[in-house]
This record gives structure tokens, C-alpha cells and sequence, in this order.
């Protein structure tokens, strides 16, 4: 079976690296990035199944990247996470209400996967 | 007894108010709108009665005097008519007799008669040569032949040529006095011609005169001796107890003390060619009893005024300040609701900030510490790897609590946008109750729901009223013993909205602590993990959907939430928060 590939992005280097190569031990293969920029240089070059966004990050936020990859990769799945605030919050601010996943940092990474799983499977069942 | 009477402000304490105290000293304030009230309402009425007192009795003292001077006027004319009357008449005999008809003693005799009949009191007469020795006398004394030559009152009429006497007692004790005249005769020669009168008619004249206050009216000699009877100052030729009054060619009256202390006032006259002073003497308490006695009158109105004045001045005072206590007091409990809604938000912003700062390094910690155990996992081998993954775990477990705490302080210091929906508060409740079924039960607690299948649905946000609840239901069962009851109950009242009460028989909250309980971080329960933020939040969120809570606890007994819910939107825009209050 093909290993997920996902792209990391969240502000803070010493977590998404470490969450990197987490994902890494654990068979995913995980680019991370640190900033919006980067992350839209890397989809050039890179397919990537799923993305893992922080809502809050500076210059560029979380959902407002979610829009632009999803435009240049309609295919690509999202998670957030963020240290700000429960999912409830988050559903009650947000467009994206339902049609995201999210975590609360500190990220269980068993959780993690589970929903990056469930992320894929969701893109895969849609026409 | 008193006590049903006190003021609500009565017993208030006086809470520090910083340089302006003195003016949330109720007590004060009442006293002091009392006493300048009462100042304002009674002084003037006061200076008003001694002011009318004095001119009253002032003008009082100048009619009495009046009437006194007039009276002793009018006497002293009368007395003046009275004694010329007589030597009128003695002028008269002697200017239509000669000498030698009056010097016998069958004429004289007749003439006496003639005059007791016609004017009366005339006691006897007599006819005195020039030598002195009276030639003819007719009356009850033995007086024929007496020489007067050398006496006082002789020389008198000779040089004077008339003369009144003193009066004397005469014949049968009864007093009397003498008028003499001196009669010139066409040849040059002269003789005296001399009457006694009893004083009877005289004093009938006095005793005509209508006195007031106890008057007296009589006459005296120049040398204080009483002429006429008295009714007060002495039997008549006893001298008088007061001072002869000086001389004054018209009548005057004066005050003065008598020895006793009382007042007197004195009117007197000197009656012109006679040896009588007229005295009125009456005592002034006497005459001026009228005026005491309208005084008295003045005297129980301003009483009767003054205690009328006091008691609606005191009936008033209290109302108005018990009125601005009441203000005060809903202004101290506003002021209070703000202070805490401050402190919330001030603490909320101060949580948010740690929340933000500490997540993010603790995410760190987390994956650092998540890739050691996930090393130590999938490659084995180490010596000691049962120890270290352990170890890791416990950093894990602290991360995890760090989370929980930091996830807390950010829900604390959320303020997001009310998401309003129609939500059924019954369903909300019910849900509530679902996710805590299974404590209840292991813990034997009765819980029991009185929710009306006809509570409107109205306008809330769902999320925030399911974590009001959850937070008061938890609370509740944190305070509780196993086996005991709790009770949730709504319904409608039509002025408030949806009244939903929340009941616990659990150990209940101190008194000192109840005003405390909805402060960020207050728990009476930190031994037990609580963080104190529980009912912080639960306060914030009632206060986002425009409703208020109150509690009511006794310590032992239980505890009681009320959550008021407004109906309709409009009317929460200006809404207050929540109340704390006290059993």
C-alpha cells in the first residue's frame, strides 16, 4: 500500500520537525514546512495526500492557507491543530465548520493518525 | 420595641469609601438633615414668639401705666373738687355773715346743721379771733375759749389763709380733718373760720373707684403716713412701708420690689394744696395675668407646633435617606457586578496570554518527548529502556495535565460571538443529564428533572447553556455526598423568562465564601483538584447570553442555582450580570 504523504505546516520548527518524524516512524512519509510560503513552494514540486495546518500562524493563517492549497490541489485533505481553543470553538468560528478535521495541541499522535485515516478515506469515498 | 422603628440605614456599616466616608455615614447624613431642618423650621418660629412676647408685653406695661396715671389723674381731680366743694361752701358762710353772727353760737350752730344736711360730713365748726382764742365753737368737743396761737396749722392759715390738715382721729375714733380759712374783713381786721370733716365721704369717693389687679388706692401724707384705709399697705395714720414717692406737679407711676420680692407698680399724685399724695399701688403679676395668660397659650401652640414640625421633619429625614440608602446600595451592588465583570476579563486576558505562551513550548515538550518514547519503542535494545519509556511517560502525563489546565484558561478567556439559535432548554437540560447518568448512578445520587413539556423554545446559544448546565450539575455532585438528591427544575414566569433552579443537598458554601464563589480561581475545593475557574465560567457564560445566576447556600443544607434566562432577545441588551447573594 502506498504510504500517506503530508505536508507538515505550523510556525513552530521544534514541533513540526519532531511531529515529522514521528509520522516518519511510523511509516508516513511527512515534509514540514514553517510557513505559508513555503508550503505553497513545496505543493509545486510535491503531490501530497493530506496537509496538517496550525490555525495560527503569522502573516498567513491556518484556514486562509487551507483555501489556497485546496485551489491548486483540489484533492489534498486537511487537518488543523491549534494551541487556541477547543474543536467546538473552532467549528463555531469557522467556515470550515464540518468540513475539517481538527486537534488541540498538545497532539496525541495516535490521534493524529487516526484522523489523518479518516481524512483519506473521507477524500477517497468522494466523486 | 424601638427596633421596628430603626431605618434600614440605622445599623448599615459604614464600608471604607475612601476620603469621601463621611458621606455614605447615613446615620449622619439623617442626623444632620434633622437637626438643620429642625433648626430652619423651629428657630424662626421661636424668635418669632419671643419677639411677639416682648412687644406684647411691652405694650402691655405701657396701657397698664396708662390706665393707672389716668386713674390716679382723675381721682386726684376728683378729690381736688371734692375739698374745694367744702371750702367753697366755707367761703361762701363767711363772706354772707359777719363775724359777730358767726360768733353765735344759735346761728353757728344752724349753719353746721345746715351744711350736714346739705353736703354732710362736716363734724363741727368754729370761729377763731385774730388773737388766736377760738370765740365760737359748735360741736361734739369741749373746744370754746381754746387758744391756738403759737400752733402749726394756725400760723399756716395765717400766712397762707388756708389750710388743710392732716387726718387725725377725731371724735369716736373716726378720722377726720380740718380746713381753715382766713377771712379779711373790710376794716382790716381778720379772723380764722374752721371746719372738721369726717373723712366717711372721702373715702366713699376712693372706695368708688373700680380697681383692677388688686389695686389699692388711698392717701397719704407728705411724711408716708396713711390718710384713707388701705385694703394691703397698713391701717390708716400707720406709716407706709414704702418710700414717700418724690414730688411731681402731675401724676407718674413707677415699679418697684417690696420687701416680700414682689412687683409692684405705683402710681401717685400730689394733690395741690393739700398735705395728700394719692397712691395706687397694684401688683403687676395682677395686672398682667391676661397677658401671661395669652402667653400661655402661645407657649402650649409652639409646643404642640414643634412636636408636629419634629415629626415630620424625622418622618421625612428617614424617608429620603432611606431612600438614598437604597440608591447606594443598588449603586454598591452595581459597582460590585462591574468590579467582578472587570476582574473576569482582566484575569480572562491575563489566562489567555499564559494559555498562548505555554501551549505552544508544551506542544514541543509533548512531540520531544512523544519521538523519545516512539525511539525507544521501535528500536529495543537499550539497557534500561522499561525505565526510560516510564519516565517518559510521566513527562507525557505532566504535558497532558499542562494541556488540560492551558485548554481550560483559554475556554476562561474565550470571547467569541453568541452563536443564537431556537434551543428547547428541556432537551438542553436532558442532554446534560445523559453525559452524567453514569456517575449519578455509581454514585447512588437521585437526580430528579421537573421540566415542563411546554417551556418555550427560545433564542440562545445551545453550546454555552449545555456548559452552564454541565458546570452546575458537576459542581453539584463535587459537593455532594454519595446517595444524595439532586433536583433541576424550570419554568416559565412571564416577567423574567425560563427560571431554571439547580438543587444539591451537599455540604453547602461558608457564608464568608458565598460572595466569592464566582471569582476566577476561588474553590473551596483545591485539595480535590479543583481550579477554581468552574463557576468563573459558568458566571461568564450566563452573563453572554444576557441572563443572570444567583446562589443561595447554607453550609450543611445545600446549595441552590438559579439561572434566569431571558425569552426575548431584545431584552438582554441590557441586561446585568450575575447576583450573589446569601441565606
Amino acid at each position: 500500500m502506498k504510504p500517506m504523504h503530508v505536508l507538515l505546516v505550523d510556525d513552530e520548527k521544534e514541533f513540526v520537525s519532531t511531529l515529522a518524524e514521528r509520522l516518519a516512524l511510523r511509516g508516513v512519509e511527512a515534509d514540514w514546512v514553517t510557513s505559508a510560503a513555503e508550503a505553497l513552494r513545496k505543493i509545486e514540486a510535491t503531490q501530497y495526500d493530506l496537509a496538517v495546518l496550525d490555525v495560527k500562524m503569522p502573516h498567513v493563517s491556518g484556514i486562509e492557507l487551507k483555501r489556497m492549497l485546496h485551489t491548486r490541489c483540489p484533492d489534498m485533505q486537511f487537518i488543523f491543530m491549534t494551541g487556541h481553543g477547543s474543536e467546538q470553538d473552532f467549528h463555531a468560528g469557522s467556515s470550515e465548520a464540518g468540513a475539517a478535521y481538527y486537534l488541540v495541541k498538545p497532539v496525541h499522535i495516535e490521534e493524529l493518525m487516526r484522523k489523518m485515516s479518516a481524512a483519506l478515506d473521507q477524500g477517497q469515498q468522494r466523486p | 420595641m424601638l427596633e421596628r422603628f430603626k431605618p434600614q440605614f440605622w445599623n448599615d456599616r459604614i464600608v471604607d469609601s475612601g476620603p469621601f466616608k463621611r458621606l455614605f455615614n447615613f446615620r449622619r447624613v439623617w442626623k444632620l438633615a434633622v437637626l438643620l431642618t429642625s433648626c430652619v423650621a423651629i428657630v424662626p418660629l421661636f424668635v418669632l414668639a419671643v419677639f411677639d412676647f416682648n412687644v406684647t408685653k411691652h405694650s402691655a406695661e405701657t396701657q397698664i401705666n396708662l390706665r393707672i396715671s389716668k386713674l390716679v389723674s382723675n381721682t386726684d381731680r376728683t378729690l381736688t373738687f371734692f375739698l374745694e366743694e367744702r371750702r367753697y361752701a366755707l367761703d361762701f358762710i363767711v363772706n354772707s355773715h359777719s363775724y359777730r353772727q358767726l360768733s353765735q353760737p344759735q346761728r353757728l350752730a344752724g349753719i353746721l346743721d345746715s351744711l350736714k344736711q346739705t353736703m354732710g360730713g362736716f363734724v363741727d365748726l368754729g370761729v377763731i379771733h385774730a388773737s388766736g382764742e377760738q370765740v365760737c365753737y359748735v360741736g361734739p368737743y369741749d373746744l370754746q375759749g381754746k387758744n391756738y396761737t403759737g400752733e402749726a396749722w394756725f400760723e399756716e392759715v395765717l400766712e397762707r389763709g388756708l389750710y388743710i390738715s392732716d387726718v387725725f382721729l377725731g371724735f369716736r375714733a373716726v378720722p377726720h380733718l380740718v380746713i381753715a380759712i382766713k377771712h379779711q374783713q373790710p376794716d382790716g381786721s381778720f379772723y380764722v373760720f374752721r371746719a372738721t370733716l369726717d373723712t366717711e365721704r372721702f373715702n366713699q369717693v376712693l372706695a368708688q373707684i373700680e380697681l383692677v389687679g388688686q389695686g389699692d388706692l388711698f392717701l397719704i401724707n407728705h411724711q408716708g403716713v396713711i390718710q384713707t384705709p388701705s385694703a394691703y399697705h397698713g391701717e390708716v395714720l400707720k406709716k407706709l412701708a414704702l418710700d414717700v414717692p418724690g414730688y411731681s406737679d402731675q401724676a407718674q407711676v413707677f415699679n418697684m420690689e417690696n420687701d416680700r420680692g414682689q412687683s409692684l407698680l405705683i402710681g401717685y399724685s400730689y394733690i395741690k394744696g393739700t398735705p395728700f399724695i394719692l397712691m395706687n399701688i397694684a401688683r403687676k403679676n395682677e395686672l398682667m395675668r391676661p397677658v401671661y395668660k395669652t402667653h400661655l397659650l402661645l407657649v402650649a401652640f409652639i409646643a404642640v407646633s414643634t412636636t408636629l414640625i419634629l415629626l415630620v421633619v424625622i418622618g421625612v429625614a428617614t424617608r429620603l435617606v432611606n431612600e438614598i440608602f437604597i440608591a447606594d446600595q443598588q449603586r454598591v451592588t452595581t459597582l460590585k457586578e462591574v468590579e467582578q465583570s472587570s476582574k473576569l476579563a482582566s484575569i480572562g486576558r491575563l489566562a489567555a496570554g499564559v494559555a498562548h505562551e505555554i501551549n505552544n513550548p508544551l506542544a514541543i515538550i509533548g512531540e520531544k518527548a512523544g519521538l523519545m518514547k516512539d525511539i525507544m519503542s521501535l528500536e529495543q535494545g537499550h539497557p534500561r529502556q522499561d525505565k526510560l519509556i516510564a519516565l517518559v511517560d510521566s513527562i507525557l502525563a505532566s504535558v497532558e495535565r499542562c494541556g488540560a489546565i492551558t485548554k481550560r484558561l483559554l475556554g476562561f478567556a474565550k470571547h467569541l460571538e453568541v452563536k443564537i439559535e431556537p434551543v428547547d432548554l428541556a432537551v438542553v437540560i436532558r442532554d446534560v443529564l445523559a453525559f452524567l447518568n453514569r456517575e449519578a448512578s455509581y454514585r447512588s445520587i437521585t437526580v430528579t428533572a421537573d421540566l415542563p413539556a411546554d417551556l418555550p423554545h427560545f433564542e440562545s446559544d445551545r453550546g454555552k447553556l449545555q456548559q452552564i448546565f454541565l458546570n452546575l450539575v458537576n459542581n453539584a455532585f463535587a459537593a455532594m455526598s454519595d446517595g444524595g438528591s439532586l433536583e433541576i427544575r424550570a419554568r416559565l414566569e412571564p416577567d423574567k423568562g425560563i427560571v431554571a433552579t439547580v438543587k444539591d443537598d451537599g455540604c453547602g458554601i461558608p457564608e464568608t465564601d458565598v460572595g466569592r464563589i464566582f471569582e476566577p480561581f476561588f474553590s473551596t475545593k483545591k485539595e480535590k483538584g479543583g481550579t477554581g475557574l468552574g463557576l468563573s465560567i459558568t458566571y461568564g457564560l450566563v452573563q453572554e447570553i444576557g441572563g443572570t445566576i444567583q446562589v443561595q447556600s447554607e453550609l450543611g443544607r445545600g446549595t441552590l442555582f438559579t439561572v434566569t434566562l431571558p425569552t426575548h432577545r431584545e431584552s438582554r441588551e441590557h441586561e446585568t450580570d450575575a447576583r450573589i447573594t446569601g441565606r
